[in-house]
């Protein structure tokens, strides 16, 4: 490439490639490259990670039971008008029928039972009563024998269900996570006040997520100042009293604020022994808010303190010597000149902090008790639980996730990916 | 703030001491309850308290017997096997693809560099529960749940971002022409890799295994999501013993914890100089 040479007016390289196109061939040739050694670890995600995302936002609207479970009743039911307020006519009873008694057949009667009953209670008992005695049904008048089986096959709320349900997608778990639900009409409408619980339970979650944000907050900027600020080796050496919690275990963090907060543990213990309390009155402070506020608090302290710190080092001390020789007080020259200095490392770590608080699971679990639970607790219970809905739990989860990535957003918008450190 | 100058008030001489107390007990907070366990751990009683005999100092008040019980019980063995496999394995994985993806990040020619990483590092964004969730539902359907290269592959997704942002902050301040020189040298990429880049970033691949390590190590959302009884791990066990029957074993399982954070840390720590004088950042 040595010898360009000029004919005509383009440049060649020795071979005679015009000289741009060499050029861009090299740049292709390093982006080609660099894709190439991203490219790995792109899949590798993409089949761990990424795909079981999809999969949980893909759960939130798919519900195929009704149509799998019941084929004949999702046909005959297309028939039926269900704004004239009578009951489906005999060929749907006569296609429900053979669907439960199929359904018991095929062991799979207790999937759209349980389904229904999310949105119908009581469903689930009359399939099971009625899948028992369906078989025995071979000839009509279904709707006669049926009715004289259970009278709850005269709820129209769930032959509604079933006609709204029978397609592949449903947005009744959206709306259940949104405290809402079809109206018999067919409308839109807020569940029942008594019976609603997850927008009070978001408003929960993040009402804590940022108090323990807030408290954090006060607890860290004192103590990065400090880090910041003494010299080297000694802020070093006190480095360690906040890496140490950061590389300690979460199970073994939690633990360690059962031992101290509960009812016989050693807060209460020291308190009855120097006389404060009585040994009858013991204070509840685990298994309730404080416990979660105070042990999550701790938890998520060293994310706060890390990136404060950091911004704090670069921040020149003769700013505030500075200030002070222009006649401003300790005081004055601390919030107008250091404070505004730190805004960075408070949104770092504040965003940082709320990200993590908002989805955390193991700690409240542990300690949070009834009051203390947070929104990740109750996906938890969906999916795991005695109560299971996994389409429930993955609406949640897109909810929270959604959330999560807006901070993100937010996050790289003010701090940059590129910048985030650990440790 | 580090001393208090000689023209201070006494405003600000008092404020400095009271500010010094207000840190000091900010310490203890982050500090006490993880030293608080270990002397618990070693109690003669099934309590979570100091005994009477523990604050005399009587040594009938304490007893390693917790550490006998979880040394020979073998659920808690075989919890102790589960852990080190599964975050062995799961570092390797995370550690080898993490820093060829690093290296290629660093490189200015990568395309939508800052989307890509931002994909690259959600793993360490999006909340466990979700991922933990998001993997129950997709492991199932391809049969993955319940085995222990499920438990695997999952950790080594979340590990990774931890590689990547240790790997590429090792990776600012590499001098590229090094790479040219080695090649005008007459050394293949292969030998170029191996020769020169390798023994560069070392340091923050080792600390970024590390990381990658303890976040397996320590996570327990996924296992108890992803995997079974056969794949529980230290965590697993110990959050399960914590909801059921809260036993002082755990006290002591706590503790050896500690001491291997401690392990860690201090690896870290020498790694972190070991970088820093290689590039001649601080003396000595």
């Amino acid at each position: 490439m040595a010898q360009a040479e000029i004919t005509g007016d383009t440049m060649r390289t020795a071979d005679g490639v015009p000289l741009k196109l060499a050029l861009e061939r090299a740049l292709f040739r390093s982006r080609l490259r660099a894709v190439m050694l991203v490219l790995p670890l792109f899949a590798f995600l993409l089949v761990t990670f990424v795909l079981p995302i999809f999969d949980m936002l893909f759960r939130s609207v798919e519900d195929q039971i009704v149509a799998d479970i019941l084929p004949r009743t999702v046909v005959a039911i297309e028939a039926w008008d269900e704004t004239s307020g009578d009951l489906p006519g005999e060929p749907v009873f006569e296609a429900i029928v053979k669907d439960m008694a199929e359904g018991r057949k095929n062991k799979t009667l207790g999937r759209v039972a349980r389904r229904l009953n999310y949105e119908v209670s009581g469903a689930a008992s009359l399939f099971r009563k009625s899948g028992r005695k369906a078989p025995k049904i071979t000839q009509g008048p279904y709707r006669e024998k049926l009715l004289k089986i259970d009278k709850r096959w005269k709820n129209l709320d769930l032959w509604n269900l079933i006609k709204r349900e029978k397609g592949d997608f449903t947005a009744s778990f959206f709306l259940a996570a949104a405290d809402m639900q079809y109206q018999p009409d067919g409308s839109i409408g807020m569940r029942p006040e008594n019976r609603q619980i997850y927008v009070h339970l978001f408003g929960r979650t993040l009402w804590l997520s940022g108090l323990i944000t807030v408290l954090c907050l006060l607890l860290a900027y004192p103590v990065s100042y400090l880090l910041a600020t003494l010299p080297l080796r000694s802020g070093n050496l006190l480095m360690i009293l906040v890496l140490l919690p950061f590389w300690t275990s979460l199970l073994v963090r939690t633990t360690s604020w059962i031992a101290l907060l509960q009812t016989q543990g050693v807060i209460n213990s020291f308190l009855v022994g120097i006389g404060l309390i009585d040994d009858g009155d013991r204070l509840q402070l685990i298994h309730n808010q404080f416990g979660t506020i105070v042990a999550m608090t701790h938890i998520l302290l060293p994310f706060m303190i890390l990136p404060l710190y950091s911004v704090m080092k670069t921040i020149p001390p003769s700013y505030m010597r500075a200030a002070r020789s222009l006649g401003a007080t300790p005081f004055t020259a601390f919030v107008k000149v250091y404070m505004p200095n730190t805004v960075a490392g408070v949104g770092a770590g504040g965003i940082l902090v709320f990200i993590l608080a908002i989805g955390y699971y193991i700690t409240p679990a542990l300690v949070g008790g009834r009051t203390g639970t947070l929104i990740s607790n109750f996906i938890a219970s969906f999916i795991s639980g005695s109560t299971q809905n996994w389409g429930l739990a993955a609406a949640l989860g897109v909810m929270l996730l959604a959330i999560v990535l807006a901070l993100y957003f937010l996050y790289d918008k003010i701090v940059g990916i590129d910048n985030m450190k650990l440790g | 703030m580090s001393s208090l100058p000689p023209y201070a008030g006494p405003l600000e001489r008092s404020w400095f001491y009271a500010y010094r107390t207000i840190c000091a007990a900010i310490f203890v907070f982050l500090i006490a309850p993880i030293f608080v366990i270990i002397p618990l751990s070693f109690n003669e009683l099934p309590y979570f308290t100091f005994t009477p005999e523990m604050l005399s100092l009587d040594p009938a008040g304490y007893s390693t017997k917790w550490y006998e019980e979880f040394f020979a019980e073998q659920s808690w063995r075989d919890a102790v096997g589960n852990s080190f496999f599964i975050a062995i394995f799961a570092t390797l994985m995370s550690t080898s693809v993490g820093t060829v993806a690093a290296l290629g990040l660093s490189s200015p020619a990568m395309p939508f560099r800052s989307a890509v990483m931002a994909i690259l590092i959600s793993p360490m964004i999006v909340p466990l529960i979700i991922s933990a969730a998001g993997m129950f539902f997709f492991y199932t359907r391809i049969g993955l749940a319940s085995t222990h290269l499920g438990v695997i592959l999952a950790h080594a997704a979340l590990g990774t971002p931890f590689v990547v942002i240790t790997v590429t902050a090792t990776l600012v301040g590499f001098d590229q022409s090094l790479v040219r020189a080695s090649a005008s040298l007459g050394a293949n990429p292969t030998r170029t890799f191996f020769k020169v880049i390798v023994p560069l970033i070392l340091p923050g691949v080792i600390s970024g295994g590390l990381f990658a390590f303890i976040t397996s190590f320590d996570e327990v959302v996924v296992v108890l999501f992803v995997g079974s009884v056969e794949q529980r791990t230290i965590p697993w066990k110990m959050f399960s013993g914590i909801r059921e029957e809260i036993r002082p074993t755990i006290l002591a399982v706590a503790t050896l914890l500690v001491m291997i954070s401690m392990l860690l840390l201090t690896m870290l720590e020498l790694l972190r100089r070991r970088n820093e004088r290689l590039r001649g950042l601080s003396p000595g």
